[in-house]
């Protein structure tokens, strides 16, 4: 937005002011990140940015902590324990974030108040609580220090978030269409399959990849629950700063960002794809 | 013409219907539809219509009484299950699906081959001349091309009752005129037993083979439209449906199809009784406007005549429309067709107006 011809050296002065606020906040949240990246590809064991790379001396660049990292047998277990548990823990909780957020928006449904604060309280309650509150949970159920335990924990971490997604795109659903599918002759299975699905799925990926980034970055509650065999990668950075600093965290935490980047573009694009399908833009 | 016998295709047999457990919102319902018949359920709302109509596709349950479809009690089968096609309000296209995928829909449940499935979509298609628009989204379709959709859908799989839910609301005029021609046309040349849902009286006249009109959880009246125009059995009816006038008063004296009415302001005229069934009775005596006639060469012998002041003129075009004031009634309507030899009153002229006393109706005082 361009100035106006009619603006005062006040206006002017607050213009640029604004302009500088709203970079600095931007580099304020950036910066920690974005300086990770080049320091991921240090030659040396150090945090920090040497001669060599200041100047740009292709001596001091090299993958070595992307190598370390993919070799590492404890690391290549901690992948393995996130993808495992994160893909595990989306599955579960997108059904029954879906069904829930199905449920809730029926009329006819009764205290959706309570139960809709209750299904989302995971996400507010500080997680150190509800960490420690599962930990002692399940040392009862013998199910602490498992991978069940893990995923079960996870499940209740993400499904809010597939509530909320779900939720928002059932507020424009027509209900009269499941109607009209049952005058067709559909079966309520087939109509939720062949109707609500294809309509509601937007929301239900973009609650699945929000449960997936939840679980895939999530530590307190791995803290807790987890035993030396559930080590995801998170848990495997911590030890990585605690026990032996080495830069190869900064290598996990290159990639985590890129994971990140590329799931926030798939919601942003199915977003759109869902605003396209509802009409609300002509294809 | 139908009777509330079970033998009926659709038959509703003492049906109620009540949400909260107290109120009813349907009560006491009686209506039997024969085979092939189009029958418009009329009201405004709240009257209970669509709570009918809803019933019927299941998508309510009655409270009580039975809804039978040849023969058979429904109330226990769950809508899909009924085999009952249906228009909505707002269409109810899927998005997602093309014109064509929406019509498949109904066939691929029901299990047909794809070589029918094709047939039976290009037929319905041109039955409703959108042949051309399989592959179109429907959100690419104008409102008009959307509700053609609809129809051919709720008909691609060959029901034997359509029901339509006030479906042509959200069009103009023009387009639901059109429609509305279309429609029973349509219904008409496949024999199928339609059950129309509207709150437009001129929808229902111009479409229904019958009107069954609602209002307060009852059917007021159930006739033709011809019937239920000119033959309107109580002043809910005689109200609800055209333009009418009413003249407040007294029942004097009953004699055989004749009642003597003293009109509040000490008039008294001849009307037929419908149903006041006794002297004393306070009654509602309704006069269609364009039975109401100012120009003596038109007037039968028979005619009851009054004084009428002249309050205002309003030409229409094809009909003058005089607004009287008649016993005490500033409201009173007469409409007359612009025919050559047709007077235009001024204002504020006194002139002579009559009516035949079978046109005058002594209705129920309403509550």
């Amino acid at each position: 937005m361009a100035l106006p011809a009619y603006a005062t050296t006040k206006d002017k002065v607050w213009y640029y002011t604004f302009r500088v606020i709203c970079y600095a906040i931007f580099f304020f949240l950036m910066a920690p990140i974005l300086v990770m990246i080049p320091l991921s590809f240090n030659a040396q064991p150090y945090f920090s940015f040497t001669r060599e790379m200041l100047t740009f001396s292709p001596d001091g660049y090299s993958i070595r902590w992307y190598q370390d990292f993919l070799t590492s047998p404890s690391w290549l277990r901690s992948i393995q324990n996130s993808f495992m548990i994160g893909i595990a823990s989306t599955a579960l909780a997108t059904t029954l974030g879906t069904l829930a957020a199905l449920g809730l928006s029926r009329s006819e449904m009764p205290f959706k108040g309570i139960i809709m604060a209750l299904l989302i309280s995971p996400m507010i309650v500080p997680l150190i609580i509800s960490a420690a509150g599962m930990f002692f949970f399940f040392s009862q159920l013998n199910i602490a220090q498992t991978y069940l335990g893990v995923i079960l924990a996870h499940t209740a971490l993400g499904t809010p978030f597939v509530i909320i997604t779900v939720t928002a795109t059932l507020v424009g659903f027509d209900h009269s269409l499941t109607r009209a599918a049952a005058s067709l002759g559909a079966t309520p299975t087939t109509t939720f399959f062949k109707v609500t699905m294809p309509l509601i799925l937007p929301g239900v990926i973009s609650g699945a990849l929000f449960a997936f980034i939840t679980s895939f970055d999530e530590i307190v509650i791995v803290l807790f629950v987890a035993g030396p065999e559930q080590r995801t990668i998170p848990r495997e950075m911590w030890s990585g700063i605690r026990e032996d600093i080495s830069p190869t965290i900064l290598a996990v935490a290159t990639l985590m960002v890129l994971i990140s980047t590329l799931l926030l573009v798939t919601i942003e694009l199915l977003r759109r794809r869902s605003e396209r399908i509802r009409g609300v833009t002509p294809s | 013409m139908s009777d509330s016998g079970t033998d009926g295709f659709v038959v509703f047999d003492r049906v109620q219907k009540s949400y909260d457990g107290e109120t009813l919102v349907v009560k006491d319902l009686n209506l039997s539809i024969a085979k092939g018949e189009f029958l418009t359920m009329l009201g405004p709302s709240g009257s209970g219509k669509t709570t009918c109509l809803m019933m019927l596709a299941g998508f309510e349950t009655a409270t009580h009484g039975e809804i039978l479809l040849d023969r058979k009690p429904i109330n226990n089968i769950p809508p899909h299950k009924r085999g009952i096609g249906m228009v909505f309000q707002n269409y109810a296209l899927f998005p997602h699906m093309t014109v064509g995928e929406n019509l498949s829909f109904p066939l691929e449940v029901r299990g047909m081959g794809k070589s029918v499935r094709e047939q039976k979509i290009k037929r319905a298609l041109d039955m409703v001349q959108m042949g051309a628009f399989a592959n179109r989204r429907p959100a690419q379709l104008s409102g008009g091309q959307q509700q053609r959709i609809a129809l051919a859908r709720a008909l691609v799989f060959e029901p034997e009752v359509v029901l339509m839910d006030e479906p042509l609301g959200a069009l103009d005029k023009q387009l639901r005129e059109h429609m509305q021609f279309e429609i029973t046309h349509l219904a008409h040349s496949l024999g199928i037993t339609t059950v129309y849902v509207t709150h437009d009286q001129t929808e229902a006249l111009t479409m229904s083979d019958n009107v069954a009109v609602f209002d307060d959880g009852r059917i007021q009246q159930l006739a033709p439209p011809d019937v239920l125009y000119e033959e309107p059995q109580n002043s809910f009816v005689a109200q609800f449906i055209g333009e009418n006038n009413t003249l407040d008063g007294v029942v004097k004296e009953i004699k055989g199809d004749t009642a003597l009415v003293e009109l509040d302001t000490g008039e008294v005229i001849d009307a037929r009784p419908v149903n006041v069934t006794r002297a004393g009775e306070r009654t509602r005596v309704s006069i269609r406007p364009e039975r109401v006639e100012s120009n003596k060469d038109r007037l039968h012998e028979d005619a009851h005549t009054v004084k009428a002041e002249v309050m205002e003129f309003i030409y229409m075009g094809d009909v003058f429309r005089t607004r009287l004031k008649v016993a005490g009634n500033e409201n009173f309507i007469m409409k007359s067709r612009n025919a050559p030899d047709q007077v235009r009153h001024k204002p504020g002229s006194v002139i002579e107006i009559g009516w035949m006393p079978k046109d005058c109706r002594a209705l129920d005082m309403p509550a």
